[in-house]
This record gives structure tokens, C-alpha cells and sequence, in this order.
């Protein structure tokens, strides 16, 4: 088991290392969620009080877009240069390759969400500490990371890619995405937690199923 | 061999004729007014056989698909591939009939509801799977990379349905399974059911059988090159 996990690591660690030196997916994503929310913030009264009722939809539909751009950041950097022949020439089996690639990208889907999440707090003029946010926002991300990594690998090797990962990621990731506006709707109106119990459930079942099955499909997404 | 084939087939088409027209002919005019739905109920006899088929059809994409990754025989591919391009007309179709039927009934076009969401849904799989297989850069990686988008969309529509069912619910039960309905009604509904699955039978197999033969003239080609 802590074989499989050092596996993972180093595979994580490579991704770590090459978003240091480059920047390349962290920035430019937190950059692109601040400007969606900066537009609806403009589409929007922030006075108002619908927000609060909207601005669930909103966090999740900036994220969402967020999230797919650096997924397929993170998978075209491997394919334009070829290294993901290297990677997978490695002596691992393809499901390390996948925990290690949707590890990376989880880890900076979560940092471009810690860092828009206050950002979002204050343009809609929401309670600025809320951490049972953080809650929803891992579990939903660990989702998005899940299939997302599966998908853009298939994207990244079709003719149209920008296009070719929403058309895929979308549909199946819809779960995901109402039950975290439900569950962000219900902490921004400051109801209990436990109101958006089975919300986060369904997440988390989600999260699993998806985390098996991608795993074990990776394999058919990247042979030769 | 192939005229033996070509019979069964004009036999299947006539049967299927004959039971569409009579499933036509059973729901716009010999059908009665049902008591709540009114007319409406007219729509249904297209809206729940078409429902009907975009599921079927869609098990047999992912089934067949699950089979393709396993067995690796392209016989798979093709009956996977020819089952969503046939399945995405009647979920088209249950899509359009349902929204035609709401608005009459309900008032609104179109409404969050489990089964209308997870429709929806099924039909933009259909939709990535066909795609995905277009915008492949190769034949072999757009089977593979399709029928990894099929075995993720049979697992995600019923966790769809379950999500939406906790929010919303407005598509009514199915009455004919309780019983509700006036025998008559199901007995016009059945016979629509079975043209409709026989309709599907026949587009699926000539689809099959067009993408045979659209690979044997492939080979031909290459052959003369």
C-alpha cells in the first residue's frame, strides 16, 4: 500500500514541480474564476437580496468553467510535448498514473478555490467566514477531479479539445452540480449543516463511484 | 444468403408498417378522451414508446460497449455505435413529444423534473458519444475513447435521476404500472409500444448493416491503393 502511495506521490510531485517553474494552471485558472465572478457580480445586484439565493449557482458555474480549464491545462501540457509517452512508460500501473494525474489536479482546483472563495464572499456581500463551504468545495472538487481527469485525456487527444472536454465533462458531472449549489445555497442562507446532509451524500457517492471507475477506465483512454 | 436476409427484413418492415399504422390510427382516433388528461393522452401514445427505446437503446450502446473493451471484436463497436445513432433520434423524440405534451397539460415548456433531467442528460451523452467518435483523431481511439464515455454515462444517468428526484418532482408516475388506466388506453399504448420496438429493431439492424458495408468498400479502397 505505501508502495502504491509513493507511486502516487511521485507522480504528484512531478506535476507540483512543473507548476512551481512554470505557473502555468494555477494563476491563469484563479485569474479566469475571478473574472466570471466579476461578471456576474456585474450581471447581478450585489445589494440585492436575490443574490443570496443565486449566488450559489453562480460560485458553482465559475468553478465548474474553472475547473475543466485547468484540467485540460494539466492534460495538454502532457500531450503537446509528449511526456505523457514518458509517463506512461513508467513502470506503474495506469490507475497510479491516474490517481497521481487527478491527485495534482485536485490539489490545484483547491487552491484556486481557496483563493477565489473570499473573493466570491465579497462581491456578493455573504458572511466571509464560512467554513462549511471548504466541506462542499472538497467533496464536489474531488468529483470534478475524478472524471475530469478521464475526460481530458480523451479531449486532449481529439481534433477540437477546448470543445471536446465541456461536451463531456458537463452532462455526467450535472450531479455533482446541483447538489453542491443545493448544499452552498443551504450554508449561505445559514441553514444547519444537517439540512444539506443527504446533498453532500450524494456527492460523496458520487465522488466514489466515479473515483473506481475512472481509475479503472484510464486504461482504455490512453493505450496505443 | 443476403436475399434471405433482404425477405426477413421487408417482412419486418411490413409488420411494422401495419402495427404503425394501426398504433396511429388506435391514438388519434379510436382512443377516447382519458378523464384528467383529456387529449393530451394522444401525445403519449409517441412520448412513452419513444421514453421507451432511448433507454433500451441505451443499454445496448453500453452493453455492447462494455463488451467492445472486453472482447475487442469491432462487431461490438459497430452495434454500439448504430444503437446511439438510432437512440439519439427517439430521445430527440421522447424530449420533443414530453415538452409538447407539458406545455398543453402543465402550462410550461419544460421544468427540472427527475425523468425530464435525466432525459436531457441522456440525450447529451448520446451526443458526447457520437461526438467524441467524429473529432477522434483515429477510428480505434474514437471506439475506445467512446465506449469509456458510454460505461460513464450508463453510471451517472440513474445517479442523475436519484439527485433530481430529491429536488424536484413533477413528471407523473407511471399510471399504467399502478393500474390507474382504462384498459383500453394500455391495450392502444401496447400496440404503440410494439411498433415502436420493431421500428428500433429494423433501424438498428439497417444501421448495422450500412456500417458493414461502409468498412467492407473502407478495405476495398485501401486495398486499391
Amino acid at each position: 500500500m505505501s508502495e502504491y502511495l509513493g507511486k502516487v506521490g511521485a507522480i504528484i510531485w512531478k506535476d507540483i514541480l512543473s507548476e512551481l517553474r512554470t505557473k502555468d494552471i494555477v494563476t491563469s485558472v484563479l485569474v479566469f474564476t475571478v473574472l466570471v465572478l466579476v461578471i456576474f457580480s456585474f450581471a447581478f445586484e450585489p445589494e440585492s437580496e436575490v443574490i443570496r439565493l443565486l449566488s450559489g449557482g453562480i460560485l458553482w458555474v465559475a468553478f465548474t468553467f474553472a475547473g475543466m480549464l485547468g484540467l485540460s491545462r494539466s492534460m495538454a501540457v502532457e500531450t503537446d510535448k509528449g511526456s505523457l509517452q514518458g509517463l506512461l512508460l513508467c513502470p506503474v500501473d495506469r490507475d497510479v498514473i491516474f490517481m497521481g494525474k487527478m491527485a495534482a489536479s485536485l490539489l490545484f482546483m483547491l487552491l484556486v478555490e481557496a483563493a477565489a472563495m473570499p473573493i466570491f464572499l465579497i462581491l456578493f456581500n455573504l458572511p466571509v467566514f464560512l467554513p462549511s463551504l471548504a466541506l462542499v468545495a472538497l467533496l464536489a472538487t474531488i468529483g470534478f477531479a475524478s472524471i475530469g481527469t478521464i475526460f481530458s485525456t480523451i479531449a486532449a487527444n481529439t481534433k477540437a479539445r477546448e470543445i471536446m472536454l465541456p461536451i463531456l465533462f458537463i452532462p455526467v458531472a450535472v450531479p455533482v452540480i446541483i447538489a453542491a449549489v443545493k448544499a452552498t445555497e443551504v450554508i449561505i442562507l445559514g441553514e444547519p449543516l444537517s439540512t444539506a446532509r443527504s446533498w453532500l451524500l450524494i456527492i460523496a457517492a458520487f465522488d466514489a463511484i466515479f473515483l473506481v471507475l475512472s481509475a479503472f477506465l484510464f486504461e482504455f483512454a490512453v493505450e496505443e | 444468403m443476403k436475399d434471405k436476409v433482404n425477405m426477413w427484413t421487408g417482412v419486418a418492415i411490413l409488420i411494422a408498417f401495419v402495427l404503425m399504422a394501426v398504433a396511429l390510427y388506435g391514438a388519434l382516433v379510436f382512443s377516447p378522451e382519458e378523464k384528467q388528461l383529456g387529449n393530451t393522452i394522444r401525445i403519449l401514445y409517441v412520448h412513452v414508446p419513444s421514453a421507451w427505446i432511448a433507454l433500451v437503446a441505451f443499454g445496448i450502446v453500453s452493453l455492447s460497449s462494455v463488451l467492445f473493451l472486453w472482447k475487442r471484436n469491432l462487431k461490438w463497436d459497430t452495434l454500439a455505435r448504430s444503437s446511439a445513432e438510432v437512440g439519439l433520434i427517439f430521445t430527440s423524440l421522447a424530449l420533443i413529444s414530453g415538452s409538447i405534451w407539458a406545455r398543453s397539460f402543465w402550462g410550461w415548456w419544460w421544468t427540472w423534473d427527475p425523468r425530464l433531467t435525466s432525459t436531457l442528460i441522456l440525450w447529451l451523452i448520446y451526443l458526447a458519444y457520437l461526438m467524441v467518435r467524429s473529432y477522434a483523431t483515429e477510428e480505434s481511439r474514437g471506439a475506445r475513447y467512446a465506449a469509456v464515455v458510454a460505461i460513464i454515462g450508463f453510471v451517472d444517468v440513474p445517479i442523475i435521476y436519484l439527485t433530481t428526484r430529491l429536488w424536484n418532482l413533477a413528471h407523473p408516475p407511471p399510471t399504467v404500472a399502478r393500474g390507474a388506466l382504462d384498459p383500453i388506453f394500455v391495450w392502444v399504448l401496447m400496440v404503440s409500444l410494439a411498433a415502436f420496438t420493431l421500428l428500433y429493431i429494423i433501424l438498428l439492424t439497417r444501421t448495422v448493416e450500412q456500417k458493414n458495408l461502409q468498412r467492407e468498400i473502407d478495405q476495398l479502397r485501401q486495398s486499391l491503393k
